[in-house]
């Protein structure tokens, strides 16, 4: 199972668990359709494509309305705390939400008690605690941008708004902020850091850069941060080698920029609907290009689950 | 005027040994700064370092937030403020970081104004006011610490909002996303979390940015 956890920005949106399901107008969760615009929702929305292309189970959506005053964010908190050893996840993507360490602490703990560790992707508010908890090695995948990385390179910064400013203006220094990054045990397993560059992170290293094509555009679009996590997610769950899931995660969303010819106007939802062809295209670019996977290749994969094992668990 | 103070004092002597009794370290009369050593034990030391103090010019401001906030649900609490931060006032209040927009905000309406607010493990750290700019065209982008807010040169209409992880972000730019700069809400009065803090830092920006061009 596929699990993603993260609020949405209405407010009194009850908690929703079910599968997120493709519609014309959006994402059905739990007979409530969300827009796909960005967030959680772009995210989620990114996932249920690329499980669709693939033939995939469709991913268990956990998420709940909260406008920045908690009330949606405690109660995925609690959830997720409650409900992981029913749902035994092999995947869980963990998103938008409102940092809080003791719940966070105890969401660990709960993750800790399973019988097999799930992999661990988080994005947002989410990486933001998980750095804030000291959990940030316990995680497999981090996905932050270069402001962001600025923070997991401070290790005195709680936020990125109290970055220092002499670590955030190493903005050009990916390098040196990797390595700090991880030299303060504040990085995940694997760094993803999106950009004008898109940088995959390992031990402190960069192994692997991305920087074609080129679409500026992209850094001001909101939501285009979130697709990429969708599509690693996805592509995890597929049981794609980790390092090359990365690869593909960037290529594939700087095609579908290409794809979508965008404007810095444009919004992610025109990006999203090239992200099936833009796979294909990643995927050709992988081969072609003839990169070495490395073997990073999740344990976790039950080929046999199947989408009724697994509608029958999230009911 | 003694039994108020004493309740006080008894707030705080009944917070310190609930911390001490549990060994946590929660800044209360210990502002030291956080251990440097990659390997240092950090669970205690980060549960410290997400939260901030709160100083009060006297202490019935203090207890007047303290019952504010905590009837707004906030996760606060009344203790003694390390003595380097002790700037005319021997209360504090601790409260999450992260919630610094929303609690600053909630006091104000109630016309009380903290003199100081400080990240209690981290005393040199203050929010970055630092903005850079990203220029496409027909449009510029303005990015502070890990929010952008991005806008049209000559009609001056916000036509993305990207970054950030708190819950309120993807709401603020579903707010502010289509009007004109001076017409959009500001982030502080819509946002409760430091992102929307480093969103209106870069909000600011793009409004000083705007004027000039004016002028």
């Amino acid at each position: 199972m596929l699990i993603l956890a993260g609020t949405i920005p209405v407010q009194g949106l009850p908690l929703l668990a079910g599968s997120g399901n493709l519609t014309p107008d959006g994402l059905l969760i739990d007979g409530h359709l969300l827009d796909q615009n960005r967030g959680t929702a772009a995210m989620m929305t990114t996932v249920a494509v690329v499980c669709k292309k693939y033939g995939l189970p469709a991913p268990l959506c956990v998420t709940a309305g909260d406008t920045g005053k908690r009330d949606g964010s405690s109660k995925v908190y609690a959830y997720l705390t409650e409900r992981l050893s029913e749902l035994n996840p092999q995947v869980i993507a963990f998103h938008y939400i409102m940092p809080d360490i003791r719940k966070n602490n105890q969401l660990v703990k709960a993750i800790k008690q399973l019988k097999r560790k799930p992999l661990l992707i988080a994005d947002a508010g989410s990486m933001y605690v998980a750095k804030a908890g000291g959990h940030a090695p316990y995680y497999d995948i981090f996905t932050p941008d270069m402001g962001e990385l600025a923070f997991l390179a401070d290790e005195k910064a709680d936020h990125p708004a109290y970055t220092r400013g002499f670590i955030w203006h190493m903005n050009g220094e990916a390098s040196e902020l990797v390595q700090r990054a991880y030299h303060w045990k504040n990085a995940a397993d694997i760094l993803f850091v999106k950009g004008t560059t898109d940088y995959i992170c390992r031990g402190g290293q960069i192994l692997k850069s991305i920087s074609e094509p080129s679409i500026p555009e992209l850094e001001a679009i909101g939501g285009t941060g979130d697709t990429i996590t969708g599509i690693l997610a996805a592509l995890a769950y597929r049981g794609t080698d980790l390092i090359e899931a990365c690869l593909i995660a960037a290529r594939a969303n700087r095609e579908a920029g290409r794809l979508a010819r965008p404007t810095p106007a444009t919004q992610v939802k025109r990006i999203i609907e090239h992200i099936p062809q833009a796979l294909t295209l990643a995927e050709k670019w992988l081969i072609e290009s003839q990169i070495e996977p490395l073997g990073i290749i999740p344990d976790y994969i039950q080929k046999s689950t199947t989408l009724s094992e697994e509608q029958a668990t999230i009911h | 005027m003694k039994g108020f103070l004493n309740k006080i004092f008894d707030k705080v002597d009944s917070c310190v040994r609930k911390n001490n009794s549990v060994g946590e370290n929660d800044g209360a009369g210990n502002g030291q700064e956080a251990s440097d050593g990659p390997g240092a034990d950090k669970s205690n030391l980060q549960q410290q370092a997400a939260r901030g103090l709160l100083i009060f010019s006297n202490t019935t401001e203090v207890i007047r937030a303290e019952e504010i906030l905590k009837s707004t649900g906030y996760q606060i609490r009344v203790v003694s403020p390390p003595a380097q931060y002790r700037t005319g006032c021997d209360l504090a209040i601790d409260f999450p970081l992260v919630e610094q927009v929303g609690i600053i905000r909630c006091l104000k309406e109630e016309k009380i104004v903290p003199i100081d607010v400080l990240p209690l493990s981290a005393e040199r750290l203050e929010p970055l006011r630092l903005c850079r700019i990203t220029d496409f065209g027909d449009y510029l982008m303005v990015k502070a610490a890990n929010m952008k807010i991005t806008f049209h040169k000559l009609t001056w209409k916000i036509v993305n909002i990207s970054g950030g992880g708190c819950p309120d972000v993807p709401y603020l730019a579903a707010e502010m996303i289509g009007k004109r700069l001076p017409e959009a809400p500001h982030p502080k009065k819509l946002g409760y979390t430091l992102c929307a803090y480093s969103l209106s830092v870069a909000y600011e920006e793009a409004l000083r940015i705007m004027e000039e061009q004016r002028c």
